[in-house]
């Protein structure tokens, strides 16, 4: 955990947005978590970043940040990549909050497309950044249509996309932003995660906010709520696996990045949740590439 | 409601209304998130004339002129109008279908749920959402909550509430994805209920 820095001279108002934008965020992320997948418009502002780099997360994230937090912020599963390190430095520098990479011991996890392989607990809150909130907009283009079948629960659509994977390919080949059913009722996506991350949607202890800056909506899945990926009874829903461990820490049971190492194809596979692969190094585990020069512990420069 | 407010009359509001609002919202929010579930706002500024603390912290909170306040007759034309108005802004109305919020601190004399919107088909999250001030969070008839937010199940016991308070709710849920939400407050305390929280009343 680094340290807040505690600035007394402050440029801009705490966590960035205005009391009024964060009033308006706060009411739809009250209505968002009273009904469960249902899309709720706000007035999405203009942020620091583009779209398309977390805009709705972030204006999620500074509507709820206080000082007592700690934010952790991720990209692809990674504490260490361009887009989480440059907003975990912004809300250091804007909310004095306290910046972690360890899973357990944020409260405010900002997430762009992975759940931590670590369990979540009761009080933490994961703020997902979401490009396309819509899970029938690549079915059909008018927001005034896709409305009234949420409106309506009007979902045949959806199961014919899915049905023609299967005529297509034998399998449901959609591999992120599964869509998924909320206590039965709202069709959601669940931003572009990995399938494999569907399952930990349903019954999570925490929080979990969704944000699309750019398509100005927010929608939520509460705690403990019922989450179903879309299937059929001869077509079960089923996550990615993978027949290589993680080459750094042979973790067998998490979600793998590919990495091609040189021109000759060389390859390797590791843990996308950087936490997690660090975290099982550091007790001891290794993989069979356990020695490759990847596989050194270093910590963000501060 | 009077035309000019004397700024004699007015109570402080947060002394840090950035920390002091984020505070309370995310109270509120793991209330609206983990029904049943009570938390303190004792931290907050005392409110005026008969309106708690916590009444007062979810309105400081939540309401600004963006937001159309049904303000309980109760309320009307004192001490607590005039905090309001002045600290959020926000303009009133007499009509409760109009409202985005609701602040009711005579719960037995308010309209029924009915009354207040229960949002579009296509937009739910324009619904009333009421603030209910009780005299307790405890020691009323129990009901029994399952739904989003619940493990297994939360009891809770609001004091206060009217004979067929709960059967509206009931009504008010098997209606989702219409419905009202519900933010229950009695002196520091605060929980709520939205609407889809299933309630089951004791004894049924």
């Amino acid at each position: 955990m680094t340290a807040r820095p505690n600035e007394p001279e402050r440029y801009y108002n705490y966590a960035y947005l205005d009391e009024q934008t964060k009033r308006m965020i706060r009411r739809a992320i009250l209505k968002a978590l009273a009904i469960p997948g249902y899309q709720a418009p706000f007035g999405s502002r203009e942020m620091p970043v583009p779209y398309g780099w977390g805009t709705g997360g972030i204006q999620l994230t500074a509507a709820i940040i206080g000082p007592d937090d700690v934010y952790k912020c991720i990209d692809q599963g990674a504490d260490d990549t361009t887009n989480a390190v440059s907003i975990r430095r912004f809300f250091a520098q804007v909310a004095d909050v306290a910046t972690t990479e360890e899973t357990g011991e944020a409260t405010i996890i900002q997430t762009r497309h992975r759940i931590p392989e670590k369990g979540l607990t009761e009080g933490q809150v994961l703020v997902f950044q979401v490009p396309q909130p819509e899970p029938l907009r690549g079915l059909e283009a008018r927001e005034t249509e896709t409305r009234a079948m949420h409106a309506y629960e009007e979902y045949g659509l959806q199961y014919v996309s899915l049905y023609e994977s299967v005529a297509a390919h034998g399998y449901i080949a959609s591999t992120v932003g599964y869509p998924t059913m909320i206590e039965e009722r709202y069709l959601m996506s669940p931003s572009p995660i990995p399938k494999f991350d569907n399952p930990k949607l349903g019954q999570n202890p925490a929080i979990l906010l969704f944000g699309a800056g750019r398509e100005k909506r927010i929608y939520a899945v509460p705690p403990y709520t019922n989450v179903r990926s879309l299937d059929f009874e001869d077509h079960p829903f089923e996550t990615q696996t993978w027949e290589e461990d993680c080459a750094l820490c042979g973790a067998q049971e998490s979600y793998l990045d590919e990495v091609v190492l040189d021109d000759s194809g060389e390859r390797m596979f590791v843990c996308s949740d950087s936490n997690f692969c660090a975290e099982r190094r550091a007790a001891g585990h290794a993989g069979p590439m356990a020695g490759h020069q990847l596989a050194a512990l270093d910590k963000e420069p501060a | 409601m009077s035309a000019v407010l004397d700024l004699a009359d007015i109570a402080p509001a947060f002394p840090d209304p950035t920390r002091g609002s984020q505070a309370v919202f995310r109270k509120v929010m793991e209330c609206m998130a983990r029904p049943g579930v009570i938390h303190d706002l004792a931290f907050a500024p005392d409110a005026p004339q008969g309106l708690d603390r916590a009444a007062g912290a979810v309105a400081l909170t939540l309401f600004d002129f963006e937001t159309l306040i049904w303000l309980d007759p109760r309320l009307r034309g004192g001490l607590a109008e005039g905090w309001i108005r002045f600290h959020c802004g926000p303009p009133l109305t007499g009509d409760p279908m109009a409202a985005a919020f609701a602040l009711v601190t005579d719960i037995a004399s308010a309209p029924a749920l009915t009354a207040f919107n229960m949002g579009d088909a296509k937009y739910p999250d324009r619904s009333t959402t009421l603030v209910i001030q009780l005299p307790s969070l405890e020691g009323g008839p129990q009901v029994v909550l399952t739904g989003p937010g619940i493990k297994t199940e939360m009891t809770l016991a609001l004091a206060g509430l009217p004979d067929g308070f709960w059967a509206q709710v009931q009504a008010n849920h098997e209606q989702f994805q219409f419905g009202v939400d519900f933010i229950f407050v009695a002196g520091d305390r605060v929980t709520a209920l939205p609407r889809s929280t299933r309630i089951t009343i004791k004894g049924d």
